[in-house]
């Protein structure tokens, strides 16, 4: 009974704060690949409170669509099947840059280039040694083991394995080796086992001091990861934005551009159900874009280039709540 | 609840008596509902899955192009659970006939309490005990040497994490479980009996084999299926050493995957509905399985 009672008490409270002109702490969920950049934005920023919790970016879009989260972020832009399913018109909003890595652990290797079809190869199990062939023809110098290479892939998708997979041209991600969950999951594989190879963010890579491979981009450079590399990337695409801006930069053509870099989104509900929350989020996101792109390149994001600024501007202002513009 | 529950010291009793009968009937039949609850709402979400043109009963899990085959978690489930019980089951009866009947008493009371600090590490710690320090003895030590044994159950690479690992980590798990519950049944044996066959010039390990033992099979069964029960559900640990690869093989080296570190490790992130349709479906055949073996453990109490 006391049960009842206090759950009951609990709901009106809910209802009145919803009611109420108090803005509540803005909530969010989605990808991982962002969460270090996010939660830097989350302590940094001081008109409200954010609460962002990495579960993933299918999490991000299913609980923004659902209405249980102010916003979603992902990694990778809906396709036409989810917005279709999604229960709320939504808005794509780029906010970052981010790149996917290889990481290795191979001891007395420090440095590795790995063309697009070994990788590929490589993480669909059909390169299964470190001195198969094709990996010692990049790699002449290498000092290569004759050992088993411990693939590692992300078990719980996201948009980290859609960048990855989207490069090496597969329209699944291959699922060798062992699965596990999270970039930091990836991380703390790779660095613990010998002969791991595994895909990940590359402030994940940083945190956790792994050795990362060079790789080939479109032109045929071969290409580290770096914020420039991924500005590049970044860059390459402007003209050519969609008017939802569900776009992909992963494969830039640009010659200095990293491969797998990555659009990182918010995703919002066009209409929102409540007016002041709303302008909250929109007050948050619009900080976001111009005083949080600060933060990126410290923690291996990329600033967004200022053309993708104002598109992401334009894309905010179409926000609404309560059927009226914010 | 329980301030409503307690009966007051009322004049009538019989009021009382009334309260709290309806209270129980109540309480019972709530949790009736509530189970019955859940099973209605995982089947609704599992729907679209169960209705649809794809099967369960295959090995292909790509869920996000609508192959929603979940033979591999299944396999995975079934594999880590009896590998654990085979593990565990002895070392738990040893441990509990310790308890009961064989050990010191001075030693038993402390002996009782590790058990009972063995069951209250949480799961998730289990699961990175596993993943951080399991695992990479499994891979440098303990697998190339069975490895060297010859046999199909121990191929392969040696990764660490993988079937091997979950289990290890499982049979630990359960090992309380059935430790603690078969060492009250033992010692719920009546005296006399061990008495009298004492009298009768028994040794102890006579008493445990044909006075003991016997009386207390049915109870131990019970306990050997509440850690398979245990076993089937575990979820965290499992996810962080099974490997979460969607696939069967032989060996207990390779990577696999369980029906619950599926849920916990795709529910999070699945982006279609029918990805979030698949995953309910395979907890409707978690839930079966454990009500299966509910069942059958009922059975097992019952029938003699």
């Amino acid at each position: 009974m006391k049960g009842v009672g206090s759950g009951a008490a609990l709901c009106f409270a809910l209802v009145a704060c919803t009611k109420s002109s108090d803005v509540r702490a803005l909530d969010g969920t989605g990808a991982t690949l962002p969460y270090p950049l996010y939660s830097k934005w989350a302590s940094e920023y001081n008109a409200a409170r954010v609460n962002y919790q990495p579960l993933g970016s299918g999490a991000g879009v299913r609980q923004v669509s659902d209405g249980v989260v102010d916003f979603g972020a992902t990694d990778a832009p809906l396709s036409d099947r989810q917005l279709e399913e999604a229960h709320a018109d939504l808005v794509h909003v780029p906010m970052t840059i981010g790149a996917v890595v290889i990481a290795f652990h191979v001891s007395g290797v420090a440095d590795l280039r790995l063309s697009r079809n070994v990788v590929g190869d490589v993480f669909r199990g059909k390169i299964a040694k470190w001195n198969d062939a094709r990996i010692a023809a990049e790699n002449p110098d290498a000092a290569l083991p004759d050992a088993a290479i411990s693939v590692v892939h992300r078990a719980d998708g996201g948009g980290t394995s859609a960048a990855f997979t989207a490069y090496i041209g597969d329209t699944a991600p291959p699922r060798q080796g062992v699965g596990v969950r999270g970039n930091d999951g990836v991380a703390s594989y790779v660095k613990t086992t010998p002969h791991a190879i595994g895909y990940l963010e590359l402030a994940y890579a940083h945190q956790s001091h792994l050795t990362v491979a060079q790789v080939e981009n479109r032109a045929g450079k071969w290409m580290r990861p770096d914020v420039d590399a991924l500005e590049r990337a970044a860059r390459s695409k402007i003209g050519h934005f969609p008017d939802d801006m569900r776009m992909s930069i992963v494969d830039a053509d640009d010659e200095g551009a990293y491969p797998i870099a990555t659009l990182s989104f918010f995703v919002l509900p066009r209409d929102a159900k409540q007016r002041n929350q709303a302008e909250a989020v929109r007050r948050f996101v619009w900080w976001g874009l111009h005083d949080g792109q600060r933060f990126a390149a410290e923690l291996d994001y990329a600033p967004l280039p200022p053309e993708y600024v104002t598109r992401a501007e334009a894309m905010v202002n179409t926000l609404k709540a309560e059927g009226k513009p914010l | 609840m329980t301030a409503t529950a307690l009966p007051t010291p009322a004049p009538e009793q019989a009021a009382a008596d009334r309260t709290f009968g309806a209270f129980g009937a109540g309480a019972a039949g709530a949790l009736g509902l509530v189970l019955l609850g859940i099973a209605a709402s995982v089947l609704r979400l599992a729907w679209p899955a169960l209705a649809g043109e794809a099967s369960f009963w295959s090995l292909e899990w790509d869920p996000a192009r609508g192959k929603i085959g979940g033979l591999s978690f299944l396999f995975g489930t079934v594999v880590t659970s009896v590998v654990a019980l085979v593990l565990a089951v002895p070392i738990a009866l040893g441990v509990a006939a310790f308890l009961s009947d064989l050990g010191p008493r001075s030693l038993r009371r402390s002996v009782s309490s590790l058990v009972e600090l063995l069951a209250a590490i949480p799961s998730v710690v289990y699961g990175l005990w596993g993943a951080l320090v399991l695992a990479p003895a499994l891979r440098d030590t303990i697998e190339p040497a069975l490895g060297k044994l010859g046999t199909p159950l121990f191929e392969g690479p040696e990764l660490g994490v993988g079937v091997l690992c979950a289990s290890v980590v499982l049979a630990i798990m359960v090992l309380p479980t059935v430790a603690a519950v078969t060492r009250d049944i033992l010692r719920a044996v009546p005296a006399e009996l061990r008495e009298g066959a004492l009298a009768l010039g028994a040794t102890p390990w006579d008493v445990m084999r044909y006075v003991v033992l016997p009386h207390a099979r049915r109870g131990i069964a019970g306990a050997v299926l509440l850690g398979l029960g245990r076993a089937v559900g575990e979820t965290m640990a499992v996810a962080a050493v099974v490997g979460s690869r969607a696939d069967i093989s032989p060996s207990l080296f390779a990577p696999g995957y369980t029906m619950s570190s599926v849920i916990a490790n795709e529910f999070p992130a699945a982006a279609t509905d029918l990805h979030v349709a698949a995953l309910a479906e395979v907890g409707v055949v978690l839930f079966s399985l454990t009500v299966a073996f509910n069942v059958a453990a009922r059975v097992l109490v019952r029938a003699k």
